[in-house]
């Protein structure tokens, strides 16, 4: 059985550079490396030396706060490197890969019969934990927590982002494993929703609840569709996974081992041959980036999509979560009378001498320019055009802005994730900071309120 | 140029230059991380231009409208009205270069003086607020207004008005009513009665050649018969603060406003709505008898209820000032109250108390200050919808709560 939800509210972002649907192998790197940033909230505490031989799937550190959360290597070779920033902070781990992979194998878990208690441990022993994520807070789930539903997107809107219909084929196997073993550890549901009319490998899976998905963008958000199907309430917990990390989890149910392949979407307007590439998580991008050909010097580099991503360079490293790498052309240039001379390639969700709206369906190339400075919050109602939830986004972020608890309590900060707030910063005229906003919001909730 | 925003980066006078030269070009700021890395075409100044270009119509016709109320004051108004031969005359815009240009350069010059030393003093940059208000100003002020007057109640609306809740995006109430209040309760004589409204008149009263400057609502109220036409009304051929006359005028800047997605829809929509329904209840009281012809209030009660969005500031003040976001309700549904409340209140006003025939401002004036409150009270009910669903939830127990609770007993 499964349902539909529409979404009316919303902006679709067309850019140049989509990702063409052929997939290519993207050569070994040398070095891999995690990036301890993407584990937000999490203190690490480190298993291994610098100079110690790992294999993949063995830990390299665990959570401070909850020891039998182990984070592991996705190849094997050395640990030639801790980062450590201010406060003896560990950045990143570096780890110099071995000709021949060899993996720690943990051995299958007939997880048919296991109970939740042992997929859990099996999983935090496994590396795969951190795939799976909670709301409120958008952090590392809490194992100990009972989440009331489980829910995986894979109905994407964000711009170029990649398609999991056409990444994903042929992993049914892996994916109904990992869907079957979670679905143990609600009480409730697992929801997973698809794309409306599309070929999803996800829609044949079995213990599932279906969901059928169509609108704009932020109608792929795993938040838009939680606050559609079943909002969080205080107190509550939901856990979310996306499905190119359900593989994952699949592959070390099935076989024991950590397997960090995944197929990554190189997009963007400074790529001349935007595709995909089989490699594997913590890989150098440079060593897909240049096979596909870059145009131009001064572009960015990014982990993820245009509106979440999180800023990488062209030495960089593909991150733990993200299967897009994106390149866009910086926008650090002057533009004469840019403020009041009409527009036609830009996108805007105004039609102030903005023409967007006349195409529809016309690709941009935008660059990182802000287009403009940052201001107060002045204009109302254009936020609440783009944001489906039932949650009022101004009122949300001043409360944030103000670190007012109970007004953030009140107005939904639960519900929501950074990402969601990642439309209405990108048509903010005031070019405020939503995102980040939120997400200092959601840290001090937790750290008061926990 | 470039450079010489880098020599001065991190000095004092930085704001200042910086809004010369956003004003050139726009800033070279790129999306910081941890953010959106691409951003939506829209910036505060365009959105700002957006509603000046609105306006360039409406000062364009008050010019023009200041001559040709001005000469037919004295010569009376040409039979055969023509468009081409008795307004669009050079002598008619000539009149509004001499009067209205100079209100129209005050108001930004003192207005933008204020604004500079503001953010020079405290950091932050020039924001855009100012470029509307500084339009909408001059337009709503009568006509012979003393530029040292304006100067004055510029410098207190912009200060008291807007910078002391710290600028743009944070004030109360409309920097342009405020303005306009502090002049209206200051110089009442220079704001009201049947002088102030056609240039000229106050400087010939008194004499053989004295002319009258008396607005439509004017006449009403005095219950005296008024020889404009609907039409004159509504194409804004009459006496009345410099820009506020025509309701044709604001009907298509209103209406690009609504198009180009700037201003609130709702607001203009309820306020319309509002002020009709006021209108046709003073209608109603008069036809049911219950207010007779020598009712002092008879004039403006029997005044038929559409014509009021035609005649006076209301078509200007729902469309430019009603729908200032910053002042205005800032919910969706709270807009439809507000605006409403708007209409209402301003027929009210204009019908109850012919001293202040302009209600329109000081019933937005008013919602300004009620904005908060109804938004508090739409807000209040998404809160209480998601304090429903909590309370009908079944709020599953944490494994560890159980853990949590023998801790709690130990250090007890």
């Amino acid at each position: 059985m499964s349902k539909d939800i529409r979404i009316k509210k919303g902006l679709n972002i067309n850019l140049v550079g989509a990702a063409e649907h052929t997939i290519s192998k993207a050569v070994l790197s040398n070095v891999y490396a995690l990036n301890l940033n993407d584990f937000h909230g999490i203190t690490p505490k480190m298993l291994l030396k610098e100079g110690a031989e790992v294999k993949a799937g063995e830990a390299l550190f665990y959570n401070k706060n909850y020891e039998d959360m182990h984070f592991v290597s996705p190849v094997s070779g050395e640990l030639i490197e801790i980062e450590r920033g201010a406060r003896r902070r560990i950045l990143t781990l570096k780890i110099l890969a071995d000709k021949e992979q060899e993996h720690v194998n943990r051995g299958s878990l007939d997880f048919g019969a296991a109970s939740a208690a042992e997929i859990k441990a099996f999983l935090l022993k496994g590396g795969c934990w951190p795939f799976i994520k909670q709301r409120p807070y958008d952090i590392v789930a809490n194992p100990d927590a009972t989440p009331k539903a489980i829910f995986v997107s894979a109905y994407v809107t964000a711009p170029l982002a990649a398609d999991p219909d056409f990444a994903l084929q042929g992993k049914e196997r892996e994916l109904q494993a990992a869907l079957t073993a979670l679905g143990k550890l609600t009480p409730g549901k697992v929801h997973v929703s698809i794309g409306k009319g599309s070929n999803s490998p996800l829609a044949a899976l079995s213990g599932i609840e279906l969901h059928k998905v169509s609108g704009p963008h932020p109608a792929g958000l795993v938040g838009t569709q939680i606050n559609k199907i079943d909002p969080i309430n205080k107190g509550e917990a939901v856990w979310t996974v996306s499905p190119q990390d359900l593989v994952i989890i699949g592959e070390l149910l099935l076989t024991g081992k950590f397997n960090a392949e995944r197929v990554v979407a190189l997009v963007g307007s400074s790529v001349k041959a935007p595709k995909y590439y089989k490699t594997k998580m913590g890989t150098e991008i440079a060593t897909f980036l240049y096979a596909s050909g870059v145009n131009g010097e001064n572009f960015r580099v990014i982990n993820g999509d245009v509106l979440t991503g999180s800023k990488s360079s062209q030495d960089g490293y593909l991150g733990f979560y993200n299967n897009t790498v994106t390149a866009i052309p910086e926008g650090d240039d002057y533009e004469l009378f840019g403020w009041n001379k009409p527009i036609f390639n830009k996108v805007s969700s105004t039609r102030a001498l903005t023409f967007s709206w006349l195409q529809p369906k016309k690709k941009y190339d935008l660059t990182t320019n802000t287009n403009g400075e940052h201001r107060a919050f002045v204009v109302t109602g254009q936020y609440e055009a783009v944001f489906p939830m039932d949650i009022f986004p101004m009122q949300l972020l001043k409360a944030c802005m103000v670190k007012d608890l109970d007004e953030m309590e009140q107005l939904g900060l639960y519900e929501v994730a950074p990402e969601d707030f990642s439309l209405t910063e990108f048509i903010c005229i005031s070019k405020q900071p939503h995102q980040q906003i939120i997400r200092e919001g959601l840290d001090l909730l937790h750290q008061e309120i926990g | 140029m470039h450079e010489l925003k880098m020599k001065y980066q991190g000095k004092k006078m930085a704001p200042a230059f910086n809004a010369f030269h956003t004003f050139l070009y726009s800033p070279n700021d790129i999306t910081h991380a941890g953010g959106t890395h691409v951003k939506g075409a829209d910036d505060l100044k365009r959105t700002m231009n957006t509603v000046i270009m609105a306006l360039v119509p409406i000062l364009l016709f008050s010019m023009f409208n200041a001559g040709y109320q001005h000469f037919s004051a004295i010569n009376d108004f040409p039979e055969n009205f023509s468009v081409m031969e008795h307004f669009l005359t050079w002598d008619n815009f000539w009149i509004g270069i001499v009067k209205v240009l100079p209100l129209v350069v005050i108001s930004y010059g003192i207005g933008l003086v204020v604004e500079f030393i503001f953010a020079v003093i405290k950091g932050h940059e020039v924001e855009e607020g100012y470029l509307v208000t500084g339009m909408l100003v001059p337009l709503i002020v009568p006509i012979d207004t003393p530029l040292w007057m304006l100067a004055v109640a510029v410098v207190f609306g912009v200060v008291i008005g807007k910078e002391v809740f710290g600028g743009t995006g944070m004030n109360i109430l409309n920097p342009a009513l405020t303005i306009r209040a502090f002049l209206f309760f200051a110089y009442p004589t220079w704001m009201s009665g049947d002088k102030v409204w056609v240039h000229g008149a106050v400087d010939l009263a008194g004499g053989p050649d004295a002319i009258s400057g008396e607005t439509v609502l004017g006449f009403l109220s005095q219950n005296k018969e008024f020889q404009y036409s609907v039409s004159d009304m509504f194409f804004g051929f009459i006496p009345g603060s410099v820009g506020e006359t025509s309701a044709f005028l604001c009907l298509l800047g209103g209406l690009f406003l609504i198009f180009s997605k700037i201003a609130s829809w709702r607001i203009m929509v309820s306020a319309v709505i509002g002020s009709l329904v006021m209108g046709l209840i003073f209608n109603q009281v008069v036809d049911l008898g219950w207010v007779g012809e020598t009712s002092k209030f008879y004039g403006l009660m029997n005044f038929d209820f559409w014509k009021h969005l035609i005649v006076g500031g209301l078509a200007f003040g729902i469309v430019y000032m009603a729908t200032d976001p910053v002042t205005g309700s800032q919910t969706n549904r709270g807009k439809w109250i507000y605006g409403f409340l708007i209409g209402f209140i301003s027929v009210m006003i204009r019908v109850f108390n012919p001293a202040y025939p302009e209600g329109v401002f000081l019933a937005i004036l008013l919602m300004n200050v009620f904005a908060p409150t109804i938004d508090h009270y739409v807000v209040r009910g998404n809160i209480n919808r998601r304090m429903k669903r909590l309370k009908n939830a079944v709020i599953l127990p944490k494994d560890s709560d159980s853990k949590a609770e023998e801790l709690k007993a130990e250090t007890v």
